[in-house]
Order: C-alpha cells, then structure tokens, then sequence
C-alpha cells in the first residue's frame, strides 16, 4: 500500500532524513519510534506533505500513485490521512462543518454525491459515542480551546468518519493522560482491518502497550537503524534508544 | 455655451411650469442652479422640491469633502461629472445574453443567480427576454391590499408630496454632510416606503423588483417609514458584480421607525472594484442613517460590502425613542487595491435604549480598510447598553485593517461592552483543512464564512446563501 524507497529529506539545506526504505501492506500495523531528533517528525511532514521539506533522493508510492507528486488535499481524497500530534484551532469553523466538507471533499473525488444529512448525522453520532466525546463536540470550533485530549480524540474521530485506508498517526500519544490514552487506543484499535493499515510514530513505547504493532521500526539518525516485531519496543523500553545507537555505531 | 443654453432652458421652463417633454437625454459635464432645475423639471417636481434642491446645492457649496477617512484617492472634479443621464433605451441595450461579457456570465454561474434574473441583471432589454409584468403586477397588488406604499421616490414626490415633505431630509439633513449635501441637490433616483400603522409588510421589498426598470443611480436617495405598530424587511442591491460608467457614487439612505415599529435593511454591495491596480472602480460615498423616533422602535442594518474602489458608509441609528434598539451588522471584504473605511453610529438619546454592532472585517491582497465606529450616550440616555464585536481577518501580509472605535458616554448608568480581535488565516490552518482533503480555495471560504456567520445569520436566507458565495468569488485567487 506504502511504499518508501531509499527516502532521503532536508530540511533548510541540512539533510535530516538519509535513506529511509520500509513497506506497509493493508492489513498491518508499524510503529515508528525513535530518539528526539531522529528524524521521526520530518519524515511525518514529508508523508502529510508540508511545506518546506526538500525531497533530495528516494521515492514514495500510495497505492501505486507518486504520492511525492500529489497536492495535500489529493492524499487525502486518495485515503491517506494524518493524525496530528498539533491539530491546529479554526476559530469560527465549527467541528461538524469540517468534518462535512471533508467527507464530502473525499466524497467528490472518488464521484461519489454528497451523504445526505440524515445518513451523515447518524454516522457522526455513532462515532462520537464511540470516542466518549460529548455531541457539544460537533458545535464547537474546530480544536478552539481543547484540551490536549481533546484534540487527540478529535483526530481519531475524524479518521473513523473518514475511514481513510492508510491511518498515520503521528505522536498521537503526547499529553494523553492514562485514561484518554485508552480511548484513543481504542479508537485507533477499532480502524484496524484486513484492507486497512496504519502507521504510528512515537517517541514512547506506552502507546505500543494499547496499540499493538505488527512491525516496529528504530529511526536513528536519519536512518531505519532495526527493524523487528512487537517485542523490540520493549526491548527499547528496557534498555533505551542507546542500546542500538551504540550497535548502529559499532556495525 | 451648451450650458447657457441650458440655463437658458430651464429658466423658461421654471416660469412656465411643468415641462416633461424635453428631447435631451443628458446634461453636460458640471453643476450650477440650471443643472438642478434642469433635474427637477426632468423628473416633473413641484417648486417646493427645487426649492428643497436648491437650498442644499447652496449649503454644499461652501462645505468642503471630508479628509478624515482612511483612505487614499485623487480629489474629485465635480464639475467633470454629469449629473443627469435618462436610462438607456431598451434598443440600446444588449438584446440577449448571447451579447453579454461571457466572464460576466461565468459569475452569474458561481454565484448561483436563476437564470431569469442573468439577464436583467446583465442589462438586457427586458421585453427581449421575459415577460416580469406580470410578476410585478402581482407583487404590486399585493402591497396595495395591505396598504403599503413602494414606488420610486420621484413618483412618491409627484403622488405622496406629505409624506415625503415630512419625512424627507428629517434624519439626514441637507447640509450633514459634504456628500449628503451633494446628494440632496441633485439625486434623481431611489425608492420609496411607506407602511401605514399596524402592518406588516407582507413580503420582502428588493430594489430588485425594480432593477429591470431602474438604470441604477448614480445619486440615490431612498426613504422608508415604518408608521406605529408596523414591520418591513428592505433588501438593496444584489450578489451580482454591477458595473457603471459613473465613478462617484453618493447615495442617501434615511429610515424613520415610529412607536414599535421595526426597519430591518439588508444590503449586498458589490460595485466595481476597478482593475488590479484599482483603476476605474467605483467610488461609494454614503449615508445612511435610521431614526428610532418612536419608543421600543427598532432598526437594524445588515451589510456586506465586497465592491467599490473606495467605500466611505456609516449606517447609523438615532435611539430617540425610550427603549429603542439600534443594530448594525456588517462583512466588509476588501482584495486587490480595494479601500474601505466602515463602521457606525449609535447615538442613544432616549432612555433605556441599546445597540449592537458586529463588524467583520476582511483584507486581501493589497487592500485596507477601516472600521470607524462611534458610539455616544447623552446625559439623559440613563439605562443605555452597547455591545461592540469587531474583527479582522487578513489574508496574506499585505493588506492592512484598522480600527477606530470612539466611545462617548455621557452617563454612569450605562453598559458599554467592546471586543476586538485581529486574525490571520494561517497557512497552518490551511494545512489542516487540506490534509482532510478540502481544496485551498474551499477552505479559505470556510474560514472566511466561518468567520462571518454571526452575521451571515442576520440576512434574509436566500440573501444569506448568495453572499455565501460572494465572499468566495470575491476572494477566488487571494492565496498562494
């Protein structure tokens, strides 16, 4: 479904991501985690496709499409779609709309009419149930004054109304407290499926204890230093990221 | 000299009374007393309104145009301009749509406008297209049953002199200002309302049942009274791009609600805003004004401002009557080159009166605007409560918007309340929207229409919709 192929990334002219190949089947899910700095963010940004990350070498593929080659919003139409670790507020724009205009956006692309409200308020509110999240939610501007929390969840029931095929949820763990960890988890938990995948970043290893990957990745320096199954996150867990920061060296 | 001749003319009909038959369409270039009675003969007035013209082109002549706006332009020739042209003839207009700008046309389109309405709106010679008698008709019985009174002011000054020497000039005066002066002198198109006690209007009034009739004025003067008891919804202008080949635009706009009464007006504005540079756009010179006469009565204005090179437009209330209510709520949008300076006035003079104002500012491209607002309680306005709401949206980094509120309250047993705010739309935001798979452009119109839905919810709900779709075609292309 993804494919990454010897990625390398820059940022303002210093090269932040050195070679980066991994490949994400439907059906399974991979954590990416690493130590501050190792590129993890950068290579979010590349994949959501922001401004200001200069792609020096390598390829990606969705779906057998140059994913390097299409705007934001065709990402997105195309199934592909990030959970923030920083949704940003839309002061004025209320959640509802949003999430309307962008189902129906999606909707568009793929020739398909608009839902009809009945059929996209029944769907909202199932959801909304589903991530413990008060119908007050859909009135509210956009991320406008929520918690941390808040907003976290609001980026999962964005993805369970969306239903994108590939799920990239970056840092979506940071500034969760346990209980709201456990919502998200479940959230994300409930878009697993056999046509589906996901792709987690995350700096701690707690989240991979609700979420449990089928691959985890260490991204050291730029570079996918080990790859292995669930266990190797709590090898990291045990030993920290200089455990295989001092192998990477030694190799 | 052609304007001796004319002089000359409007002398010798001044003395012999009403002449309507005269073969000139237009006036030359310039202003002088022949040109105003020229104007009044034209329109086939009685002396006393000459009189009234007069007396406000001799005020006018020893004011001086106001320089305290916020904006920029070369002064005005006033004697460059001709200040009387007779609508173009239905031959002279285009004789279907297929002879209309298709860029026009495509506009029509995005804004959703019917397809009957194109072609009046494009200035095609009615009888070519569809037959609107009998619309209209039905429209005009309708009013007559209920006793209200909707026509063009020259005909309300030919069929209902009382009422229009009443009222006319009782809230905006003919010396206010430098633009009103001008305006009383030689205005030679607008309506007239007059709903009689106790009713309510029975529909919407639009200047756009007149549009097809109406070569929009250049110096228009409207007059609306709502007697006691009684209601009336007035729409003024419409979402469609209006081009006219006069420049200076000065009109006067005077309500007067009487004990209970409710004026509610809402305004679409969307002249021509001149090229990219700003060249050739209309320069919007307003007043208007709403006189709470009556005690609970209550105006309230609604406007969206998204043409014009220059717009200078203060619709304002007198809160005369105890317990009246003022209200003022407006979208300004501004792109290109566009300059706007826009607010209100409240001025509560009655007991126990209020006022709400929300203003939405939004700046584009190389544009600037203004909001310019005042709101003042005299000594004896005891009891008296405003709320101020007024923000700025600015896309990209060059354009600017300020604000200038000025308060003066003239009691301690008063509530004033003002919030302000200043936003961009961040590329952040846009982001996020996109990242959801919405289009840039679908997205700033979002923002935008987001941000002005608290006044959005004020305007009549087709009127709502349309300028909905306004803001987007207006600010198609101010990003990236």
């Amino acid at each position: 479904m993804l494919e990454i192929k010897d990625l390398h990334a820059s940022v303002e002219g210093s090269e932040i991501l050195k070679g980066i190949t991994l490949t994400i089947n439907p059906g399974e899910v991979h954590a990416i985690m690493g130590p501050n700095g190792a590129g993890k963010s950068t290579l979010s940004a590349v994949l959501a496709g922001r401004d200001g990350y200069e792609v020096t070498q390598g390829s990606i593929t969705f779906e057998g499409r140059d994913l390097l080659e299409m705007e934001v919003e065709e990402r997105a139409q195309a199934g592909m779609l990030m959970g923030f670790q920083y949704p940003v507020e839309i002061p004025g724009v209320k959640n509802i709309y949003l999430l309307k205009s962008a189902l129906n956006a999606q909707r568009a692309a793929r020739g398909e009419d608009e839902i009809p409200a009945p059929e996209f308020m029944k769907l909202v509110k199932e959801q909304l149930a589903f991530m413990k999240m008060d119908p007050s939610f859909l009135q509210r501007a956009v991320n406008e004054g929520f918690s941390g929390g808040e907003k976290k969840r609001n980026e999962i029931l964005q993805m369970l109304v969306l239903q994108p095929k590939l799920a990239l949820l970056d840092e979506i763990d940071s500034g969760l407290d346990i209980d709201a960890m456990k919502v998200v988890a479940e959230g994300v938990n409930s878009l697993r499926s056999a046509d589906r995948a996901i792709l987690m970043v995350t700096h701690y290893q707690r989240l991979l204890n609700h979420i449990a990957p089928d691959q985890v990745h260490v991204l050291i320096n730029g570079r996918i230093a080990r790859s292995g199954d669930r266990h190797l996150a709590e090898e990291l867990e045990a030993r920290g990221y200089e455990w295989v920061t001092e192998e990477e060296s030694a190799a | 000299m052609a304007t001796e001749a004319m002089e000359q003319l409007a002398q010798r009909e001044y003395k012999q009374g009403f002449v309507t038959d005269i073969e000139s369409d237009t006036v030359p270039p310039g202003l002088d007393e022949s040109v105003i009675a020229f104007i009044s003969h034209k329109k086939g007035e009685p002396q006393w309104m000459l009189d009234w013209r007069l007396e406000a082109y001799h005020q006018w002549l020893k004011m001086t145009s106001p320089s305290w706006a916020h904006l920029d332009y070369p002064p005005i020739d006033y004697q460059a301009i001709s200040y009387y042209s007779a609508p173009k003839k239905p031959e002279d207009r285009p004789q279907s749509l297929d002879e209309v700008d298709p860029k026009l046309l495509e506009t029509y389109e995005k804004l959703g406008i019917p397809l009957h309405e194109r072609a009046a709106l494009a200035g095609v010679a009615v009888d070519a297209v569809f037959d609107s008698v009998s619309v209209t008709t039905t429209f005009k019985e309708k009013l007559f049953d209920a006793g209200v009174i909707f026509c063009s002011i020259s005909e309300a000054i030919r069929d209902y002199p009382e009422l229009v020497q009443q009222y006319l000039g009782s809230v905006v005066p003919r010396g206010d200002n430098f633009f009103a002066a001008l305006n009383s002198a030689v205005f030679t198109d607008g309506s007239f309302v007059y709903v009689p006690e106790g009713v309510t209007c029975p529909m919407e009034l639009s200047t756009y049942f007149r549009i097809n009739a109406a070569n929009t004025g250049q110096f228009e003067r409207t007059l609306i009274v709502c007697d006691k008891r009684s209601q009336v919804s007035y729409l003024e202008g419409c979402t469609a791009p209006q081009r006219d080949e006069n420049q200076l635009h000065a009109a006067v706009v005077e309500l007067v609600a009487l004990e209970d009464a409710y004026i509610k007006y809402s305004t679409v504005q969307n002249w021509y805003p001149g090229d990219e540079e700003g060249r050739g756009g209309i320069y919007n010179f307003v007043t208007k004004r709403g006189d709470c006469r009556g005690d609970r009565s209550r105006i309230s204005w609604t406007q969206v401002e998204t043409g014009s090179a220059i717009t200078w437009k203060y619709p304002s209330c007198l809160l005369r009557g105890t317990e009246s209510k003022g209200e003022f709520y407006s979208v300004a949008v501004t792109n290109g080159r566009q300059q706007a300076d826009t607010g209100t006035k409240m001025i509560h003079i009655g007991k126990d009166t209020s006022s709400t104002i929300v203003s939405k500012g939004i700046a584009a491209g190389r544009s600037n605007q203004s909001y310019r607002g005042l709101v003042k309680v005299s000594p004896r306005a005891t009891g008296s409560r405003n709320f101020t709401q007024c923000d700025s949206l600015l896309i990209g980094d060059q354009c600017g918007a300020h604000t200038f509120p000025y308060q003066e309250i003239g009691n301690s047993r008063s509530t004033i309340e003002h919030e302000a705010t200043t936003s961009k739309i961040g590329d952040d935001q846009l982001f996020y929207c996109q990242s959801r798979g919405i289009s840039e452009e679908d997205a700033v119109s979002m923002i935008v229409n987001g941000f002005c839905k608290d006044v959005f919810q004020e305007l009549p709900m087709e009127f709502a919709v349309e300028a909905e779709a306004l803001l987007s075609v207006t600010l198609e292309g101010s990003v990236g």
